[in-house]
């Protein structure tokens, strides 16, 4: 009893708190105290470690700059987990403005509904929610352009002629789209010819195996999509272990550390160039939102981080020695 | 095994059930000749020496993992971490040649260390896994259920949720260990049949294979028969470690770097190989033979799924489901 008692006495307390906070806030808008929520994926892989390590750097650099902005982060395993630090952020962190990178667009539509709700400005990144009225603002890398620049490159890499085979990652609506692209720029090229396209779940050891058997299957290839800078790494062996030749380009994908480092130093003649889709939008997507908010002001619906070509002459501007990614 | 039939004067009835009680025990060699026998008439590059090879190669991790996890299902335990564990393992390994590479040179010796760590880390987390099961009374599925989580959170945390990378001049002195070859045969293949060959022999020419089989078929009995159960049990998940350390160094020359993704699976892929091979789920008898059939076969499959184009992508997973649930259904019968 007494404790319920004493929680309720805090919880007014806190009320009450709350209010007069607000109210000296009114006059003085400069000086509102701004607490930005950061839900993100757990550092499973190399991608999800890079959007933890750029946050955190957005977390570093905001706070340092902005006194009276806080930023707290959030990692979560999977959807539901990540639902209930939704929850936490909005109960016990009492978040003015939310940046989510949702685990799964349909899962985490209701929750990230729920947070807007409560008159929190929210900012959906790179995972699209199934229903966009329950974000203000989206920021994204551009899937597409991930798709279209490689097939451009190798079409004019092979000057419109010759057999490629893809590698694609998990089966999902991200992979789908990169797909599509890729396929929409070779119908251009009817002289390219897709041999197949097979998952490889951005997986080194799978791009490994299902690359030795597109070698043992098709004689004659020219280029490769690995379509993904871990799927390169496995896809480089198996071209290297079968001792073909035949192959000319090997266009990875994202601009992973590693792949990038392999660009400057030109080491390996396979790799030419690169697209971009850097988990850095995390740290645009947060930087973006905190100074927006703190001008009080609103992001466009919808910002496009876009994709663009790498090759050796800006490989430099994508070399970032420090993060995991 | 079972026992055998040793009575030549028996009636045409029984020696047919006889027969076809051997003929399940071929199950899995049946599934693989036909799986085989398909995936030649749908793409003849299948039944080339060099995609044999390359199948045989890379079945040599969950091969050779299996035949350790099949002496821990027939002793009646599970072993759910091999997979997370080699992935540490494979950090671990990369971690001490790196380190040991910065300060004495790129040498044999480093790789010889690195070795050396693999099967010694294997060995010390099957050693703890023992401890807690027998002397700490835990379910063996809880205890590698907690430790599946725990070495691979410590791999992501060393590997700072990105890889870890073997050095360049480490890693081109290593890679002949996974990519280097023996009278035409790649060195991992031969380490397959290696480790096939002993894990066949303890279990069915050594007193403790036996004891290993009695453990799995009554564990009271068997400890009325004063058999130190806790002992046969604890070596028994040290063999798997061991071999999981045996994978691993085979496994890191390969890429050459460890990630939160390596390995993911490979305990289930592990426990379906030994059990498609003909090993009872509850323990007490197994074969070693039949589990390297049945480890090929899984990788048989997405070999075949690989090397033709019939069926969509998204498809692939269930066509492995079938195919293990058909070769299954023509092992069963043992219960």
């Amino acid at each position: 009893m007494s404790t319920f008692n004493r929680r309720r006495a805090l919880g007014v307390l806190s009320l009450a708190a709350m209010l007069s906070m607000t109210f000296m806030a009114t006059p003085a808008s400069a000086q509102k105290k701004e607490v930005l929520g950061v839900a993100i994926p757990a550092a499973t892989h190399s991608f999800t470690a890079g959007i933890v390590y750029w946050a955190n750097e957005a977390k570093k650099e905001l706070e340092k700059a902005n006194p009276n902005l806080q930023v707290i982060v959030k990692t979560a395993a999977n959807a539901s987990e990540q639902a209930n630090q939704l929850q936490d952020l909005v109960t016990v962190n009492k978040i003015t403005s939310l940046v989510v990178f949702p685990f799964e667009s349909a899962a985490l539509t209701k929750p990230v509904a729920q947070v807007k709700a409560k008159g929190i400005y929210v900012t959906v990144v790179d995972r699209g929610l199934t229903d966009t009225s329950a974000q203000d603002a989206y920021v994204s890398g551009d899937n597409t352009a991930f798709g279209k620049i490689p097939a451009e490159y190798i079409a004019k890499a092979l000057s419109g002629k010759g057999n490629i085979v893809a590698l694609r990652g998990i089966p999902t609506t991200l992979d789908n789209e990169r797909m599509d692209a890729f396929n929409a720029v070779l119908k251009n090229h009817p002289d390219i010819k897709l041999l197949d396209a097979k998952h490889a779940n951005w997986n080194r050891d799978d791009a490994f195996k299902v690359t030795q058997d597109f070698l043992t299957r098709f004689k004659q290839i020219d280029a490769i999509w690995a379509a993904d800078d871990d799927m390169a790494v496995g896809v480089l062996k198996a071209i290297e272990q079968a001792k073909r030749k035949d192959i000319k380009l090997v266009f990875g994908g994202a601009g992973a550390k590693g792949a990038i480092k392999t660009l400057i130093d030109g080491s390996n003649p396979l790799i030419q160039a690169n697209v971009s889709y850097s988990p850095r939008f995390m740290y645009d997507a947060i930087k973006l939102t905190a100074e927006a908010r703190l001008k009080d002001q609103k992001l466009p619906a919808t910002t496009i981080i876009p994709s663009v070509l790498i090759t050796k002459a800006n490989a430099k501007d994508f070399y970032f020695p420090n993060s995991p990614f | 095994m079972p026992p055998e039939l040793a009575d030549s004067h028996v009636s045409p009835a029984a020696r047919a059930a006889h027969l076809w009680g051997r003929l399940h025990g071929f199950g899995p060699v049946v599934g693989l000749l036909l799986l085989c026998l398909v995936g030649t008439l749908l793409n003849p590059d299948f039944a080339t020496l060099d995609n044999t090879l390359n199948v045989l190669q890379r079945t040599a991790f969950i091969g050779i993992i299996a035949v350790g996890m099949c002496f821990v299902i027939i002793s009646g335990g599970i072993d759910l971490s091999v997979g997370s564990m080699a992935a540490l393992i494979a950090g671990c390994v990369i971690m001490v040649m790196n380190k040991a590479g910065a300060g004495m040179g790129a040498g044999p010796t480093v790789v010889a260390l690195g070795m050396l760590v693999a099967l010694l880390l294997g060995a010390v987390f099957g050693l703890i896994h023992g401890l807690l099961i027998t002397k700490g009374r835990i379910e063996p599925f809880i205890v590698t259920l907690g430790t599946l989580g725990i070495f691979r959170a410590y791999l992501t945390y060393f590997a700072d949720g990105g890889a870890l990378t073997l050095d360049n001049a480490l890693a081109d002195l290593y890679s002949p260990v996974y990519y280097g070859s023996l009278l035409g045969v790649p060195f991992p293949v031969w380490m397959l049949v290696a480790v096939a060959i002993a894990g066949g022999f303890i279990l069915n020419r050594t007193a403790y294979g036996r004891y290993v089989q009695a453990i799995g078929s009554n564990e009271q009995v068997a400890r009325y028969a004063a058999v130190d159960v806790d002992r046969v049990k604890i070596l028994t998940y040290m063999l798997l470690g061991l071999c999981v350390g045996i994978a691993t160094l085979l496994y890191v020359p390969r890429l050459g770097s460890a990630s939160p993704t390596t390995g993911l699976l490979w305990e289930l892929e592990a426990i379906a190989s030994v059990i498609v091979g003909g090993t009872a789920l509850r323990g007490g008898a197994g074969s070693v033979a039949g589990t390297v059939v049945g480890a090929i076969l899984l990788s048989v499959i997405s070999n075949i799924l690989n090397l033709t184009s019939i069926i969509s992508v998204y498809l692939n997973a269930a066509v492995q489901g079938f195919v293990i649930i058909i070769v299954a259904f023509l092992q069963r019968g043992r219960r």
